[in-house]
């Protein structure tokens, strides 16, 4: 017997680490699958809209997490672009943005064009709040802006009108086709919500150009790379299609998830 | 074995009863359906985990990051040394060289700065958007599989039966403690009280704060349940509690491999995939056989 357990367990150590280099190789293996297109990759983000649904109905229209003063205990991590290269967003910054306006178009009754007097001659909203990055670090800072609906409710949404689409004025990628415009979305329930806002001001002081002056959005229940930086046109559409790679944003059509809650 | 086991048992027609009667049904189809779902459904979630990590290879404890202070308390890079790069691994601000494996690693000759190595993530190649789409396709498995076990234990006896802790089990606690130590394995229907603990502890402590933390790392989550992060001691603190509980999911992982091959593999991957497990014979000369032991 004792003889007999020795090899089954020299057997069983062989095997053991068979298993285990397949599985290893098998890290490679998937690679190939989960590429955006993929067939188990595209069967896998079906869970990304149960994701979706799931969180709205837990959320409804719940706040996210406010701070207070004491918590603020650095300035605010800039990230992705920090300092854009375009022309004509050096040249806007050159005029400190006199020249600048928020256009809003698309879906919508009276296309406006906004200064940032008129921006910040509306009612405001100041809120401390966490910013969660996609990478997974956090940075807490109070953002002073206009609330988004108030915008929406100056222009008029067409009832059609199911997507709110950021085009912003910083290069993020080059490609065969010219230089690409960070650009991303969200629906008219977040972009309805109450925190969510066109934000001139961080921290008390005018927005820098590193955290996306003049404006940038903030939507606090979701992650960073939903909250577009360096705005200039506000489009209301009822879809992606003609926007991008179709899939709402430069980081979804490069494989991120539209929905940013988790 | 068990062919030789089989054959004597069936070589006198007399003693067959007898002998299978040594051979229990022990495991439940819900019990090794949700084995199985977890086993896939960890594995994706350790490798995206580990990738998910790498965009961002440092712990802090607390509500946000420091940037402008410290309260980091684990991270993994790379640095510049006189002998060429090096990777190290910093705990609690003590530095360990980890070149090769943490923070520094890949083919001779194409070695490159990331936090955990190619083989241990999944894509193997630096994607978080790719590491997200499977980590999060597989916490909603692990979830569903964590409560139609519950659900199923709770109706079919195996929670009440075979996991609820007894006063005989902390009384042969120090016993059992010993006999693993001896790698002396007592195979009866029921778990002993080291078997109790560890499984008891996974279902019902760590793989709860798993979800839990997870779910505390959503923006979405903070605001529907904003408590959930007070109680953990903010979102920094619960992405750092999400990092160890996966250690000692490890740790649970690498026991588990152990004892199953010091107590028997065959009859125990049988019991897991069949359900049948073939328990010691009954005792002879008036000792008797504990139930737990």
């Amino acid at each position: 017997m004792a003889r007999f357990m020795i090899s089954r367990r020299k057997f069983l150590t062989s095997a053991s680490l068979g298993v285990s280099g397949i599985m290893l190789s098998g890290c490679d293996a998937f690679d190939s699958q989960l590429g955006v297109g993929d067939g188990l990759r595209s069967f896998l983000e079906g869970a990304n809209g149960l994701t979706w649904r799931a969180q709205r109905l837990l959320a409804g229209d719940s706040l996210a997490p406010e701070f207070t003063e004491a918590d603020i205990r650095q300035p605010q991590r800039p990230n992705g672009v920090t300092a854009p290269d375009d022309d004509v967003y050096k040249g806007l910054l050159a005029n400190n943005f006199a020249d600048w306006r928020l256009e809003v178009s698309g879906l919508v009754e009276k296309p406006l064009s906004l200064t940032r007097e008129q921006l910040m001659n509306m009612p405001s909203r100041t809120q401390i709040t966490r910013h969660d990055c996609v990478e997974g670090w956090s940075c807490i800072a109070k953002w002073t802006g206009t609330p988004l609906s108030l915008v929406l409710d100056q222009a008029v949404v067409k009832p059609q009108a199911r997507y709110v689409i950021f085009h912003c004025l910083d290069t993020i990628d080059r490609s065969l086709a010219g230089d690409i415009k960070y650009y991303g979305s969200i629906d008219l329930i977040d972009a309805r919500h109450p925190q969510t806002i066109l934000a001139y001001g961080v921290n008390g002081k005018p927005l820098p150009v590193e955290n996306g002056a003049p404006l940038r959005v903030r939507v606090e229940r979701q992650i960073g790379y939903k909250m577009p930086k360096y705005l200039h046109r506000i489009e209301l559409v009822d879809g992606f299609a003609t926007i991008g790679g179709g899939k709402g944003g430069y980081w979804e059509d490069n494989g991120y998830d539209w929905y940013g809650g988790i | 074995m068990e062919s030789v086991a089989r054959s004597q048992s069936t070589a006198g027609v007399d003693a067959a009863p007898l002998k299978d009667a040594t051979l229990i049904y022990r495991q439940s189809r819900w019990t090794r359906l949700t084995h199985w779902l977890w086993a896939i459904s960890l594995f994706f979630m350790l490798l995206s985990g580990l990738q998910i990590f790498n965009a961002r290879p440092q712990l802090y404890i607390g509500k946000e990051s420091g940037f402008a202070y410290n309260n980091t308390v684990f991270a993994i890079g790379a640095e510049n040394t006189a002998n060429g790069p090096r990777g190290y691994t910093e705990i609690f601000g003590k530095r360990f060289d980890t070149t090769g494996v943490l923070g520094w690693s890949g083919p001779a000759g194409q070695e490159r700065s990331r936090a955990f190595p190619s083989w241990a993530t999944i894509p193997s190649y630096y994607d978080l958007g790719t590491a997200r789409v499977v980590h999060f396709f597989f916490a909603w498995i692990l979830t569903t599989t964590l409560v139609v076990w519950l659900v199923a234990s709770l109706v079919n006896g195996h929670l009440r039966r075979d996991l609820t802790p007894r006063i005989d089990d902390l009384r042969h606690l120090p016993r059992d403690i010993v006999d693993h130590a001896r790698l002396k394995f007592h195979h009866t229907r029921e778990y002993n009280t080291l078997q109790k603990m560890a499984y008891g502890g996974v279902m019902f402590v760590l793989l709860p704060l798993m979800i839990i933390t997870g779910l505390a790392m959503s923006p979405s989550m903070n605001a529907a349940l904003p408590f959930l992060n007070d109680l953990l001691g903010g979102r920094q603190t619960a992405r750092t509690i999400h990092f160890i509980v996966m250690l000692l999911l490890i740790v649970f992982f690498i026991i588990h491999m152990l004892m199953i091959f010091a107590a028997g593999p065959i009859n125990e991957l049988r019991s897991i995939i069949t359900g049948w497990y073939r328990t010691d014979p009954p005792a002879h000369g008036g000792k008797t056989p504990e139930g737990s032991a």
